[in-house]
């Protein structure tokens, strides 16, 4: 069975929301839309305050081309446009929309009638998908029309399908494609018509036999779409690494792309929005999202609306357990700590997870026995503990010489450490240097 | 704010391996090696290993405590414990309790604590401790007790080791004088009681030992196969071709399966913190080592090459990590 070739560690899955099928949830008071939720330039809002707005209604504008427009989850009235404290912790801009009713645009179609036929142009589906506010939603929220959008010269082969969902705990990719198989191989025929490619990948781990099983049976009805099974290895899921298992080819360093190898990553999540988007007219304002943790009463996953405050998910699931030590949006790999639990449901928010408080202290560090193990399990083959040591002591040239910005954060050589070392932590300050010098550098030239 | 959350950067889990972990595996994994030598050597060698294991303890404790004065202790991480028993496995088992406690002293006062303690140290302290005892005590050091003397310590009687007998061919130039060696068997279980050239140190008796040691070892992935597999396998590759030039040098089983060659390679060598990082790094570390172990055992003024070996390529450690980095992603060849 394939995998990626560089690295990678086991972490417990604990996937305790694993057989809990998906649940609407319950309209909040007032939904609260950040306007960065995606890479690249934040949204200018076109509402202003009291303005009534339906579910669907296009509240912000994209910024530029690597952007995204937002849209109301909710029916009601425009509250303010201030500013709230997103996952990254810092205060960003918002706007707060007072919930009356549910009230929807017309214009989208809220039948769960499967429509298979598409017969719009590639560049037709891609400005769809662009008008809808498609992002990536395994949670780095790149604009999927900019994936779509390949630089002159390079051409797509295939598109792959990321439902790997290596994270510990989550359960959202899994239970969508339990759920929404037909919808996902529409969205994927779609895409594959958008990309110009006739041959699709839908790589899943092999501890979801389920839906390696079902979505192997009903692919057999679309032409040149294949699933393929994956060894379970983190990070299987990080789009350089899912290449590597799936076709066998490694993207240069940056700032190669890996559309240089032909190929095109999408998350199942992202999938199922690009189909609802250009055969239903709906644009992005719901998402799946896990709420779990090893003390909460019912882990569960939800269809939410996005501007949802995460208290209501984890009052939905049992309450807050008394012994929280620790609230994270997205997996216990990549996940943000949040410091609190008003932080609103954004586009990339695949998760939230309660950690009790003995999980949630880090061990205290211990001298580096130079044992070697963060090199072996590194998937990008750098030397984390040689790049946490020079970024420390602050030698930017020599860790920008050691390919310091290839590293992708996923957090195994930290997770792997048995001196229980802050290796990433060191790491992510050394990245931050290296890339603001390597911006002054290029604006110099 | 109301709420106590705490927030930390990713990741949030750990694997749960930790230092003690890794080093009472380590220990484990020597426990066949050590019961062995019990049984083969008796009294002096029961006597030899606690005096180093506590002795090297010792020292970890007073030097942490006294000279560092650092507020935690080191004592039960599990190192000082393994240099112990290494240094105990590279002595005779007649040795005296004082030079034995000298060797502990030498070893984790100079080896390891003069450069700052666990994790900092150029050399493997076992080993510096060995050769200083070598060097400071080569009378002692080199007279070897006969295997299955279970009573004695300081009587015991002392004769040839393998490796003597191997050197004592290539100086004669007769390879006859090899017919004298035990057994490949013998060596490799460990029991050369009643044969000429039975005589060691402690932990280099039994082969069979020695290898439990490191399928242990691998099974628990504390340590990666790439630098006890190429020790062995340069060492076997290079006395094999010396065998096929010149019968007076001894066969490649039996350079495997004498003196400190198994234990060097599985337990010494493969120490994390004076050995290389890289795959790469490893593969070439051990096969320096072993070229070297071979080119002393036949041409040096040593019968046993081993200990020179690592300690040489110990100090080739950070110009190894500078030069063989890990295959990085996006390198490997497109297929």
């Amino acid at each position: 069975m394939k995998t990626f070739r560089i690295g990678g560690v086991h972490p417990a899955a604990n996937k305790l929301s694993a057989g809990k099928a998906i649940e609407p949830l319950a309209l909040p008071r007032q939904a609260v839309f950040p306007l960065s939720q995606h890479i690249g330039a934040p949204a200018t809002p076109l509402v202003k305050k009291g303005d009534t707005v339906k579910v669907g209604t296009r509240i912000a504008e994209a910024g530029g081309f690597v952007s995204a427009p937002i849209f109301s989850s909710v029916s009601g009235k425009v509250n303010k446009i201030d500013s709230v404290i997103d996952a990254s912790g810092y205060r960003k801009p918002a706007i707060y929309i007072d919930v009356e009713g549910d009230e929807w645009e017309p214009d989208i179609d809220r039948s769960t009638t499967l429509l298979k036929t598409c017969d719009l142009s590639p560049e037709e589906i891609v400005s769809r998908i662009k008008e809808a506010g498609i992002v990536g939603m395994g949670g780095a929220c790149f604009p999927t029309h900019v994936k779509l959008s390949p630089p002159a010269g390079c051409k797509a082969t295939c598109v792959i399908i990321n439902g790997v969902e290596c994270e510990p705990y989550l359960t959202a990719d899994h239970r969508l494609m339990l759920e929404k198989p037909d919808e996902i191989l529409v969205g994927i025929c779609i895409l594959m018509k958008a990309a110009k490619v006739n041959r699709a990948y839908i790589a899943i781990e092999n501890n979801k036999p389920d839906a390696i099983r079902l979505l192997s049976e009903k692919a057999k009805a679309y032409a040149g779409i294949e699933v393929i099974p994956l060894q379970v290895k983190y990070p299987q899921g990080g789009e350089k690494q899912l290449i590597d298992a799936v076709i066998r080819r490694q993207v240069p360093a940056p700032p190669a792309l890996p559309i240089h190898v032909g190929a095109i990553v999408q998350n199942v999540g992202t999938v199922f929005a690009i189909y609802e988007a250009v055969q239903k007219h709906k644009p992005l304002f719901e998402r799946i999202v896990t709420v779990t943790g090893k003390s909460l009463k019912t882990p569960s996953n939800f269809l939410t609306r996005l501007g949802t405050p995460m208290s209501q998910l984890i009052e939905a699931a049992g309450g807050m357990p008394e012994d929280t030590g620790k609230v994270i949006g997205g997996g216990p790999m990549m996940g943000k700590a949040l410091m609190s639990t008003d932080i609103p449901i954004c586009k990339g928010s695949s998760g939230v997870l309660l950690m009790n408080e003995h999980e949630a202290r880090r061990a205290t560090p211990q001298p580096c026995i130079r044992c070697a193990k963060c090199v072996s399990v590194c998937p990008m083959g750098l030397e984390p503990y040689l790049l946490a040591t020079c970024s420390a002591h602050g030698d930017w040239d020599r860790v920008e010489h050691e390919q310091i910005m290839s590293c992708i954060e996923c957090g195994s050589c930290q997770f792997t450490c048995p001196s229980h070392r802050p290796i990433l932590d060191n790491i992510r300050l050394g990245k931050g240097k290296v890339g603001a010098i390597i911006r002054a550098r290029n604006t110099k030239k | 704010m109301e709420n106590k959350l705490i927030v930390s950067l990713s990741p949030h889990v750990h694997s749960g391996d930790s230092i003690q972990r890794n080093m009472y595996g380590v220990l484990i994994a020597l426990i066949p090696a050590l019961l062995v030598s019990f049984f083969v050597f008796g009294l002096g060698a029961i006597i030899v290993t606690l005096t180093s294991v506590a002795a090297c303890l010792f020292f970890e404790w007073a030097i942490t405590k006294y000279i560092l004065k650092r507020d935690g202790n080191t004592l039960w991480d599990g190192s000082a414990a393994i240099t112990g028993i290494l240094l105990a496995f590279n002595l005779p088992s007649n040795l005296p309790v004082w030079i034995v406690i000298i060797g502990a002293l030498v070893a984790i006062g100079i080896g390891k604590m003069t450069f700052g303690g666990l994790g900092c140290n150029p050399f493997n302290p076992a080993l510096i401790g060995r050769v200083f005892l070598l060097i400071s005590f080569p009378v002692q050091m080199t007279s070897w007790p006969q295997a299955g003397q279970w009573g004695a310590y300081l009587d015991a009687e002392t004769g040839a080791t393998p490796l003597a007998l191997m050197k004592q061919a290539i100086k004669s130039g007769d390879p006859s004088v090899l017919n004298d060696l035990p057994s490949s068997l013998l060596l490799l279980i460990g029991f050369p009681e009643n044969c000429q050239a039975g005589a060691g140190c402690l932990g280099e008796i039994c082969a069979l030992a020695l290898l439990l040691g490191l399928a242990y070892m691998l099974w628990k992935k504390i340590i990666s196969w790439h630098i006890p597999i190429s020790i062995l396998a340069t060492v076997f590759v290079f006395s094999g071709l010396m065998h096929l030039a010149n019968p007076v040098y001894a066969s490649p089983v039996q350079h495997l399966l004498t003196g400190g060659l198994m234990l060097g390679a599985i337990f010494m060598a493969t120490d994390y913190v004076t050995s290389p990082m890289s795959h790469k790094g490893m593969l070439v570390y051990g096969v320096c080592i072993g070229f070297l172990t071979v080119v002393i055992r036949t041409f040096g003024a040593y019968p046993e090459g081993m200990s020179f070996a690592i300690l040489i390529m110990n100090a080739f450690t950070p110009l190894i990590n500078t030069y063989c980095k890990p295959k990085r992603y996006g390198e490997v060849a497109k297929k």
